[in-house]
């Protein structure tokens, strides 16, 4: 029997330059920042004072009240993500499917806000005064679990937790899951909201993040050789991924296939990023889908705009694609608009690969004053470009050494 | 000043996402009002927010209706 096909139906967003997918993209092409000083909390005693918030989000469109008090921010932007997705889908859950449609959306660090609010209740109040709700509200799992219970899914109910792969592998993972038979449909990606003391203070003094206070929508710098850490960002992206046969009996709009999925180890270091792991996480997706390096087209980055990771990426494409065919390569970092999501962000930017895919046009890697003579590829530098994009490839790393990459294909 | 039985209906209506208009004081929490266990220790937890004062589980555990939520708060209000 041949391989079950997954293509990607239905596409949610809420993100730092937008909350709806038709907005974050428009505002993606034309290379508008997401990022602005922090206004979640008073960071003025912190060294890090931007961030990628998402902005006018209006829980109520989603969620009751009574719901929305029970569940974390990265809870409420997943939902909200998914629901968008499925909506976009058009599925419709009945008594006959229900059980073949799943849900695995993660989130790499899960309820942080809620978690130091809860903290600060119990020193002010003691014990009587932590809710009930506390747990449900900020465990990772419970973004899968709220949606299901909202719309009736009693497919796979997973989430992934791989750091700032999170989002990548939960996709993945989902349309293996199609692959193999255990759904038809699966509603996945990744979500996160952490800009909080502790999450800012945590990476803060990982010397992770971006100092450039004074300017913040210049902070996030992809390859750029002043580039100083990666701008924290929250939101959520998701996709309804669905096996070929399925979408096509259904007369679903496909955006695109998702072809292959690879996934390698560093077994490295804790933070630090290593060259092989993800030169054998982009190998591996390639060999999954069966596409060789010279039919890429477009490659959405992990590109956090960190001194290390920038450059380290950059070698493992040249190592994974040839340095030849790496040069043909367009490779952008939407981080550089949105700034790094954390588990977040292999969903969302599944997201805009799909739509580069879906509308045959890179997004600008904005922010690229003066490219890193280190960093030598075409970085889709400033200014978005309309190009062919037969098969893109999106890629993410995580602390701990975790490597994910997916393959997306154009449906001709 | 809102007297004891409106802050109490209020209180009801916010936790169970219920309007107050649905609340009558003989409402049962789970059977009329839709609530199950964990809303339940939240609405205890949200009188003794507003009225500054204790339930003893054992005391919180008899309260099932918005009648007997109004009486013991009137029984136990500090004045």
């Amino acid at each position: 029997m041949s391989r079950r096909r997954v293509v990607v139906t239905g596409l949610g967003a809420i993100s730092p330059v937008g909350n709806s997918v038709p907005e974050a993209w428009e505002n993606l092409i034309a290379g508008k920042s997401g990022i602005a000083p922090i206004t979640r909390f008073d960071a003025s005693a912190f060294p890090v004072r931007i961030a990628g918030e998402v902005k006018g989000f209006d829980v109520a469109e989603y969620l009751s009240p009574k719901e929305a008090r029970r569940m974390d921010v990265f809870i409420h932007y997943g939902m909200a993500a998914g629901i968008q997705a499925i909506r976009d889908s058009g599925i419709e859950v009945t008594e006959a499917n229900a059980d073949r449609i799943g849900v695995n959306i993660g989130s790499g660090i899960g309820g942080l806000p809620m978690i130091e609010e809860t903290h600060d209740d119990y020193l002010n109040g003691g014990p009587r005064k932590i809710s009930p709700f506390f747990i449900p509200g900020t465990i990772i799992n419970m973004i899968s679990g709220n949606l299901s219970i909202m719309f009736g899914l009693k497919g796979p109910n997973i989430a992934v937790v791989t750091a700032c792969t999170t989002g990548l592998h939960a996709i993945g993972t989902s349309a293996r899951m199609i692959e193999y038979g255990d759904a038809d449909v699966m509603v996945c990606g990744g979500a996160e909201s952490t800009v909080t003391h502790l999450a800012i203070g945590g990476f803060s003094s990982a010397k992770a993040l971006s100092t450039r206070n004074d300017d913040p929508a210049t902070a996030s710098r992809p390859w750029d050789k002043e580039r100083d850490g990666f701008v924290l960002g929250e939101g959520a992206g998701v996709l309804v991924l669905e096996e070929y046969e399925h979408a096509v009996k259904r007369g679903a709009k496909i955006y695109a296939e998702l072809a292959g999925f690879g996934m390698s180890g560093d077994a490295y270091h804790m933070t630090a990023p290593d060259t092989d792991g993800p030169r054998r996480s982009m190998v591996n997706a390639m060999k999954n889908a069966g596409v060789n390096a010279d039919q890429v087209h477009y490659l959405n980055a992990h590109g956090t705009s960190t001194p290390l990771g920038d450059k380290n990426e950059t070698e493992a494409i040249k190592l994974a694609f040839g340095a030849d065919v790496a040069k043909k390569l367009v490779v952008n970092s939407t981080k550089s608009m949105t700034g790094h999501l954390l588990g977040g962000a292999g969903g969302l930017e599944s997201v805009f690969t799909v739509l580069a895919v879906h509308n045959q046009i890179s997004p600008p890697t904005i922010n690229l004053f003066e490219q890193d003579p280190e960093c030598d590829l075409d970085y889709c530098a400033n200014v978005a470009r309309e190009m062919r994009i037969d098969v893109a490839l999106k890629n993410n790393f995580g602390f701990g050494g975790t490597n994910g990459t997916l393959v997306f294909r154009r449906l001709s | 000043m809102e007297n004891i039985e409106q802050r109490v209906r209020k209180i009801v209506a916010e936790q169970l996402g219920v309007n107050e208009s649905e609340i009558k004081n003989e409402s049962s929490f789970v059977d009329d009002l839709g609530a199950d266990s964990l809303d339940t220790v939240e609405l205890v937890m949200a009188l003794e927010e507003e009225f500054e004062c204790e339930i003893p589980d054992e005391e919180a555990e008899k309260i099932t209706t918005v009648q007997q939520a109004i009486d013991y708060v009137n029984a136990h209000l500090k004045q």
